[in-house]
This record gives structure tokens, sequence and C-alpha cells, in this order.
């Protein structure tokens, strides 16, 4: 992770329209999260101020100064997903973890996160795991429902 | 998923013409097609893996079909949706398609029969409404009811959604078979004032949220003087409970674009943007592909159809922000900066983006401009009510038997969409209220059944139209507890910059908080009273405006329920636990001791056919036993209530 | 010159005014906190809130940001602008319980009461602070966070190397929560921990400012040879010195 690295994300960017957000993204992909050298040298490269950088990066959610897990499991909270038992689904998978929402589990590979609504009402509730999203989750099956979607990933193996 | 064929470039009618011939060939093809539905909510339910099944059993049996993805044909709750049709018959719509149906089907489809275990409905034509135009596809089959004649499509007009899970969204060829394309061409050889003229009278209003007439706001645009003006498109669709916008930029994405770039025509703007939420990567990706195959074609970029006219379009991913679907947030964002809304005047319509003249029309409002452009104002107008013209898409979810997108003439009553295409609540339980307009909307009564769905008749009743999202809630829901849960998002997602929306959201939140723990005050009522009006009087943007709407609404039409929760210590829908308390019936109790299997906490106690007694220390309070009796013995009271 | 009605009063405003403009030039007081005539508008703490009549859509808006017009009628005192306002205080003064502006204020127009919860000390969030910044310093502060989370902020909480020292946040806070403490050649501000170096005469010792905005000027205007380093009236001075012929042993 030189700063040539971070240099060379910001100068793929070049339209004006989304392009902090779109640096930042890419970023947060590659690094799971933004370092702070990261910022700085976007800023430089961009000659724009720190101080907006860092407003943008602790603004969107999508964003994250501490690193984030190998995997990111998201329970839906959609208004939908919320009356069929969402927080059902976040208890059990924080017990599973042995996280809390918004942790990661010690050995850096699961996030726990609460996503706003993904758009997937009529099979609430539903849960995002590495992007892709699984429908109509039972809290008793949450191990099975990992286990597939991770290939090798059970919590605490 | 890509397609070959035509690489030159479109440059004229006949072009387009060419463009439509392989399209038709592509979706009457002289071999059967089977399209699978594969939006985002098709692809949870499993649709990736029914499409790979069906392929390999295609293979195996060496059946010379073609296999497309296709976007949300709608009925999401019924998903994995599969279409099949065949030369000279009827579309067969298949329902809750498991891979292992895919053998069966094949082998049914090779021997010409429908697979009645999935069938859910036939369809005889295909009507185009771009044009007009109808083609007859084939007789049903005789055992198969018509798709149209369903509870959930009967009241349906699909305009906006005209061709999500009918195409696929990967294929220009395609949409212009259903008429694309052919609309802007037509708009391109005539005079931008008349179709803006078309738009106006149309009467089409802002499908986004607030309703602003959007031929006002193009005629706005298109006076503001200026060499540089900006489109975007608003994809940030953050109102939980709908998705309307997604299904149509995963099932449909020209027909967005083809709005914009009449929209660039009328207004004079050189520059498209569209911004989607970064929880939709579908979306994401599906648009990028359809401006790759318009670029390709010289749809976009310069001089398009030979007009003069240059135009191109690109993607602006957002990053987690429901504030960012506010005009002068998400213009903040694109300029890298965080969400913050800016005092209006000046309208974005005068200065927007890069202080550049900008009109922001949302997804559903775009994809509906090829239809108004094509068919004329009066046309569209003819259908819903005086006040709010045309159609409306709404996300018809939660405690409801069909659940999907339904896209209905405004002015439908909540009844005819949530009991007659939702066929009511789930499980036989009785309707106690819709939300509607998500975070920003509010809660009606179910004594309001009849209330038709306009601008004006949801205004006046505490709600908005919003995006569309129609929230059912039964019995089961609390009303408490839901005001609870939309401040939580409120007060998640106001972005801090005015002190009612900041302070006022969390202020709020923490009164319902301590209701739904049992700590409410009498006076409590009264200071959410005060303190939500105010923070709806005295914010800065939309997003403070209405996020109290829930809470007042709920204030209005249930007040009984939080009373229960104040004075007595209970929640009458048994979902707030710390007011609730769990007891068994012995008289109605069998002894069959599926609560104590049921039970995390063990704390169930009893045995052999005994009846069970739960222990109250031990008992967390999660209702698990309460839905699995069999014998309805167990039952729930108030902590404050006699007898508990 | 144009007028619009406050208060029932014919008040008049320049083009391009706002109405806590007008209001203000026509001795009319409109409380106001996130406001400072420097800074352009911003809207934030909403305490200058004003009724629409007519000329507009009806309803409460911040005067600070509202631009005055030939038809608009608007009111400062009504029922539903003093509503407003009393809540409005009463939120902030739970977030900031001591701040004596907000209790003098809530002395004079009422104030809600509820439960203190107190947020970044002292702070209101007005924003005044970051727009002087961006206006006259580096640009060393900003907003980070949302919503109850958000604060004015020095990126990842680390001293600014860039700050100038210009002391503009200081001298627009409302609610003086921004500090500058002077020891031995420093100067420190806080909350942001900026440690500036003062840059000194070399002939007489007199305190030029901050090192960095002596170095900035330097950098951009260049004085050069004998009359560097020096305070502007020294450096006067030895011009007229020099023009006279003289040859300066700097001291």
């Amino acid at each position: 992770m030189t700063g040539n690295e971070y240099t060379d994300i910001v100068k793929r960017h070049t339209s004006p329209n989304g392009r902090v957000l779109s640096i930042l993204e890419e970023i947060q992909r590659k690094y799971r999260h933004l370092p702070e050298e990261a910022l700085r040298a976007a800023a430089e490269e961009l000659n724009l101020p720190l101080s907006q950088l860092y407003g943008v990066a602790t603004f969107y959610t999508s964003f994250s100064l501490q690193p984030r897990g190998e995997h990111i499991i998201g329970v839906c909270h959609g208004t939908v997903c919320h009356v069929k038992g969402a927080a059902r689904v976040t208890a059990e998978l924080e017990k599973k973890l042995g996280v809390s929402e918004g942790g990661t589990t010690g050995d850096g590979k699961f996030t726990l996160e609460s996503v706003k609504c993904l758009g997937c009402c009529s099979l609430a509730p539903v849960v995002s795991i590495d992007g892709s999203v699984h429908a109509r989750v039972k809290p008793e099956t949450v191990d099975e429902l990992i286990k597939s979607a991770i290939p090798g990933g059970a919590p605490g193996d | 998923m890509t397609e070959g064929g035509i690489k030159h470039r479109v440059e004229s009618g006949r072009d387009l013409q060419a463009l439509e011939k392989k399209g038709l060939e592509l979706l009457y093809p002289g071999r059967p097609r089977i399209a699978v539905a594969m939006a985002s909510c098709g692809r949870a339910a499993g649709s990736g893996r029914i499409y790979e099944s069906i392929g390999d059993e295609l293979e195996r049996r060496g059946l010379d079909a073609s296999l497309v993805p296709a976007g949300c044909p709608g009925l999401c709750s019924r998903e994995p949706l599969v279409t099949v049709l065949e030369p000279g018959k009827a579309r067969i719509y298949y329902s809750g398609v498991q891979p292992a149906d895919a053998g069966p089907l094949v082998s049914a489809l090779a021997g010409g029969e429908v697979y009645q275990k999935r069938a859910l409905g036939a369809e005889v034509e295909d009507r185009l409404v771009v044009t007009g135009r109808q083609i007859d596809l084939g007789p049903p089959p005789g055992n198969l009811g018509l798709l149209a004649d369903l509870d959930f499509y009967r009241p349906q007009v699909r305009l906006a959604t005209r061709n999500c899970g009918c195409i696929n969204p990967f294929s220009i060829h395609e949409y212009a078979a259903r008429g694309g394309y052919r609309a802007l061409a037509e708009a391109l050889a005539g005079d931008p004032s008349g179709i803006i003229a078309e738009i106006k009278k149309s009467g089409l209003r802002g499908r986004g949220g607030a309703g602003f007439p959007t031929g006002l706001k193009w005629e706005i645009t298109a006076g503001s003087g200026h060499d540089e003006k900006y489109i975007i498109c608003n994809g940030d669709e953050g109102d939980p409970g709908a998705y309307m916008d997604r299904s149509i930029l995963e099932g449909d994405p020209h027909s967005v674009l083809e709005g914009m770039i009449i929209g660039a025509y009328c207004m004079g703007a050189r520059h498209g943007i569209i911004y989607v939420r970064a929880e939709y990567p579908l979306a994401i990706k599906t648009v990028g592909h359809a401006i790759a195959q318009a670029r390709e074609l010289g749809l976009l970029g310069e001089n398009i159809l030979n007009s003069g006219l240059s135009f191109d379009v690109e993607v602006v991913m957002g990053a987690g922000a429901f504030v960012c679907g506010e005009e002068t947030a998400l213009i903040a964002s694109i300029e890298g900066h965080p969400g913050e809304p800016r005092p209006r005047p000046p309208y974005p319509a005068r200065q927007g983006l890069w202080g550049k003249p900008t009109c922001i029309n949302n997804v559903e409002t775009l994809a509906n401009i090829p239809l108004i452009a094509g068919r004329g104002g009066d046309w569209y107008a003819g259908l819903g009510t005086a006040g709010s013209r045309g159609t409306k898409v709404f996300a018809l979810v939660g405690k409801v038997k069909n659940s999907g997108l339904v896209e209905v003439p405004m002015g439908t009553t909540i009844g005819d969409i949530v009991l007659g295409a939702g066929g009511g609540p789930d499980g036989g339980r009785k309707l106690k209220a819709v939300q509607t307009g998500g975070p920003s909307g509010g809660c009606i009564p179910a004594s309001l059944v009849d209330l038709p769905v306009d601008y004006e008749s949801l205004t006046g009743a505490g709600t908005i139209m919003g995006s569309g999202g129609m929230v059912v809630m039964d019995e089961s829901v609390c009303m408490v507890d839901m005001a609870r849960y939309f401040m939580t998002f409120a007060a998640g997602e106001s972005c801090g910059k005015c002190t009612p929306c900041r302070e006022g959201t969390a202020e709020i939140l923490d009164i319902l908080d301590r209701i739904t723990q049992g700590g409410g005050r009498p006076e409590d009522l009264d200071t959410l009273d005060e303190l939500s009006r105010v923070v709806k009087d005295a914010s800065l943007c939309g997003l403070g405006q209405t996020a109290t709407n829930p809470v007042l609404s709920t204030l209005r039409y249930f007040r009984s329920e939080y009373e229960a929760h104040i004075k007595d210590k209970h929640c009458p829908a048994g979902v707030c636990r710390n007011l609730t308390v769990y007891r068994i019936n012995p008289e109605l109790c069998i002894g069959c001791g599926l609560c104590a299997e049921e039970c995390p906490g063990g704390a169930i106690l009893g045995r052999d056919d005994q009846p069970r007694v739960i222990s109250q220390e031990s008992c967390t309070r999660c209702g698990a036993c309460y839905r699995i009796c069999p014998q309805e013995a167990i039952f729930f009271t108030g902590r404050g209530m006699p007898g508990a | 010159m144009p007028e619009m009605i406050i208060n029932g009063l014919a008040v008049n405003f320049r083009s391009g005014e706002t109405v806590l403009q007008a209001a203000l030039a026509g001795g009319i007081h409109i409380p106001a906190l996130c406001h400072h005539p420097g800074l352009g508008h911003f809207g934030s703490c909403r305490l200058c809130l004003v009724e629409i009549l007519a000329g507009g859509r009806p309803g409460l808006a911040a005067s600070c940001s509202l631009p005055a017009s030939e038809d608009l009628v608007v009111e400062t005192g009504t029922e539903r602008v003093v509503r407003a306002r009393r809540v409005v205080l009463g939120l902030l003064l739970a977030r900031c319980p001591d701040a004596k502006p907000l209790l003098e204020l809530a002395e004079n127009l009422g104030a809600v009461k509820f439960t203190p919860r107190p947020g970044d000390p002292g702070c209101i969030l007005c924003g005044r602070c970051v727009r002087a910044c961006r206006a006259v310093g580096a640009n060393v502060i900003g907003f980070a966070w949302r919503g109850r989370d958000r604060r004015v902020a020095v990126p990842f909480d680390q001293p600014p190397a860039d700050c100038l020292g210009c002391r503009a946040c200081e001298q627009v806070c409302p609610v003086n929560v921004i500090k500058v403490v002077e020891d031995r050649g420093r100067i420190r501000i806080f909350p942001w921990q900026s440690e500036i170096e003062m840059a000194y005469c070399r002939n007489c010792g007199a305190a030029i400012g901050p090192g960095v905005q002596a170095g900035r000027l330097q950098k951009r205007f260049p004085v050069e040879g004998p009359l560097s380093g020096l305070c502007p009236a020294c450096r006067r001075r030895f011009q007229a010195a020099l023009a006279g012929g003289l040859v300066i042993q700097p001291t």
C-alpha cells in the first residue's frame, strides 16, 4: 500500500461527476477501509482539502475508517424486514459470530452490519452476504446460510 | 448476456426498424423462448440456479430453445418466476420454480405440454403500449386461466413497468421491438417546446415523492439560459419498502435512457447522470450495460439520429445516505461533498450541479416520458384523477398475501390495491393499517380502505404518495413500534445540518424508546405532538419536513395504542417485549410440549400431558411459544394490566 | 427601492438581499445564530424562522436564506413562529446546557425544556467556524459524521498541519467554544489542537503573526535580501534608509 497505489486509483477516475465518491469506493473495496494515508494521498492528488474528504469518508455508510471483515453480512432492516423479524435475525447472528451489530470478528473474517432496504421486500427478511441477497431468512438457519454462502466460512471456524 | 448483431450506428428511422426487426426475432423466435426473472428479487429467491438448471436440461435433451434473463414481472412473492413462449401458443407463466422443476418443465416443453405443477397463468397477447400495437400469441391452454385474470394483475395498467419481466434487459433490440426509441426518433424530428407542451398536458408529476409537475420543471430548466446544463436521473431510491426504481433500472433500463435523451433534447442538456444507490449493484450493472449499448449504436454521443443533438450519460454510485434522494444533497454528493441539503431557492433548475441549470427526475418519471412523447399528453391524462394523472407503481409489501410491484391508475382505492390485488393480509388476519410513503409517509387505518390513492387524498389523510411504498400491516404489528422504527431511520439518516431534524428526531426517538420499554409518561404524547409539528415546520429540507409524519399519523389514528403503552404498560400487538407477559391458559393447554421445545430460554415448565407454566424469570418474551401453540392456549397481556 | 412587508410594515430591500438582511436594515430584530454577515447564508440553526403569509409558499422559512421579494409578506412573531423558536432553542439548550448566549436568548424568547444530553462540548454546530476557515483560513476544519454524531472536526482528530493560526474560527464562534492560548512564542487553538509558532521581527522582536501565515505571504509576495523577516514598521523604516544609501547591518 504505497502512496503511489492510491494516486493511481485517483488518476483512473477522470469524470468530475461523482469523482470523490467513486475514488473512495474503489479504495474501500480494495483495502476494506479508507486508510488515513489513502485520504491524504487522494486529497493531495485531487487538490482538495483533507477536511472535505474526511467529511465524506465519515458521512456515508459505505465507507469505514476501520478495516471491515473479509466477508460482509448485512441484515436488511427495511420496513418489511423489520416487521418480519429482522431484529431476531440480527440477534442470532450476533450470538453466532460473537460480535455486535457493526462489529468485525476478531479474526477479521466477518463484519455484521445492518443495511438499509435492499428492495427485496416481498421476500423478507433478507440478508446480503458479500453482495448477494438471500431470501426468507430464518434465525434458526443463519448458520447454514453462512456456510452455504461462504465456502469454508462457518462462523467460529 | 450481451448480444452481437447490428454494430453500425443507428442514424435514421430505417436503422431503427432494423433494430426493431432483430428484436422481434429475439422476442418471438421460431423456437421456444424461456425467460427467467432475474432481477435482484428473483436472484434472491434463487433464479440464478434455475437459469443454470434449465440451461443444463435444454442441453441434455438437445432441445433448441432460447434461454434469456428478464426483469421482474411484479409478483415477487411467487418468485422464482419463469415464462415459456412457444410459437403460435400463449405465453405460460410459472411461479415458485425450483431447480428440481427444470427437468419436468423442459420435458413438458419438449412434448408441447404445459408443466401444470408450477403453472400460474397464460398470456394470449402482447400489447405494445408505446405504439398501441397488439401482437397475438395464440390460444390459451384449456386448463389454465389468464394471467390478466389473477387478482394481482386484474387492476393493473402497466405503463412505467411495461417491459419489466418481458424483455431481456441486456438487449437494446428487444427494447426497440417493444416500440423503444421510436418516441425519441419522432421527438428529434419535432420542436422541443411541443414535447414539453405534451408533458405539461399529460399532467405527469414527479414520481419520487414531492409530485412536482414534470412538464413545468422541464420548461423552467429549458428556459434557464446557459450553454451547459445537466439532466440527472435520481435512482437513489432509499425509502425502505419501495423498490420500483430498482425494478425498472434492472428490467428496462433503456426506457429511462430514452426518457433522459428526450429530456436532453427538450432542455438543451449535454450531460446526463444516473445516480444509483450503492445497495443496488445489479441496477448499476444493467444500466451501465444499456449505456454502453446505446453509445455503441449512436443513440448516445455526438449527433444522435442525425439530429445535431449531442448527449451522453454516466452512472454515479451513491455511498449510503438516504438524504441524497433530496435534490440539493444529491448534487452535493455528485460534487464530492457530504450529502447535505442547502436552502432552496436557488432551485437546481436554475442553479444546480456545478452551478449550472439541472433537471432532476426520478426513474419512474423518466420511464413514462417515451410513452407521453409517443402517444401524446391527452392519452396519458386519460388515466388517473384530475390532480393526479396516469398510473403509479406501488410496492405492495408487508403482511399481504400477494406481494410485489403493482402499477395502477391514480385514484385506485387502497382497498382495491391491498385487498384486491394483494388478496388481503396473509393467514386470514385482520388488516390494521397501510403505511405509504416510507419514512416520510404515514399509517392509514383500515377504516380508510376506500381512500383513493392520489397526491391530494393521501396528503389529506396525513401521509404522502412518496415513492410508492405500501406496507400492509395486520394486527400483529405495533403502531408505536412502527413509529419508533421510522424515527430510528430518520435520526440515523438525518445529515445533522439543521437543529430540528438533528436534535428533534433524536429527542422523539428517545421518548418512543422509553414508551415501548414501559417508561412512558402521560405528558409524553403532548411533547411528541409538539416536537413532531415543529420538526415538520422548521426543518431545512424534505427529509426533516416529513420525518415525523409516521409519528403524527399514528398519534392521529392509533392514539389509544400509545395510551395502552403508557397507562397500562400494555402492547396490544405483543411486539414490545418489555411490556408483554405471556401466560398459558391451563384450561386450553393439552400438554403437547411444543412450546417447551420452541422456547429458546427453557422458560416453560411442566411435563407429560400436564398443562405447562411459563417461568416469568426465565421468559425473554420472544413470543415463540405464542406463535407455535396449536391450541391457542398461550396468550399475552400487558405488564401493567390486572392479572399480569 | 423595492419593498416587502414585515410585521405589517413596509421594509425596503436591495436586490439580492435576504429577508433577514432587510429586517435588520429596517430595524426589525430577528434572532439568529448560524447567520454571519460575512459568511453567506447557511440555514442550519433555524432560529431566524419567520412565517410567510403571502408571496411565497405559506409556512415557516428561515429568513437568513429567504430571498426578499416585492410581493412577500412575513411575520416574525406569530404563534407558529414562537412555538417553533422555543422548541429549537430548547433543543439547542439540551445540547449545550451551559452556553451563555443560549441562556440569554432563552430568557428573552422562552425555551421548551428537554432532558439535557450534551453533545460535543458546548458546540451548537452552526458551522460559522467551518465557513470562516473555508473563506479566510486553510480549510482545515470541517463537518464530520452525521446526525447526532455530527461535529466540527479536524481530520483524524490530529493537529492540523496547515492551520494558519488566523483565528477566524475563534472570532466568529457565537458560543465562544473555540479558545486560543498564547504561550512562549506559540499560539494553540482548541479544540483543534493547532499549534502555530509565531514569527517575530528580526530587528525589533515584535510579533509579526503566525509563522505559517508569514511563510505563506513570503511565498506569494517574496521580500528579498535585507528586508526579509522584518515587521512592516521596521521594513518601511529600512526601505527609507536604503533609499538614502545606507548599508544596513541586521542586528
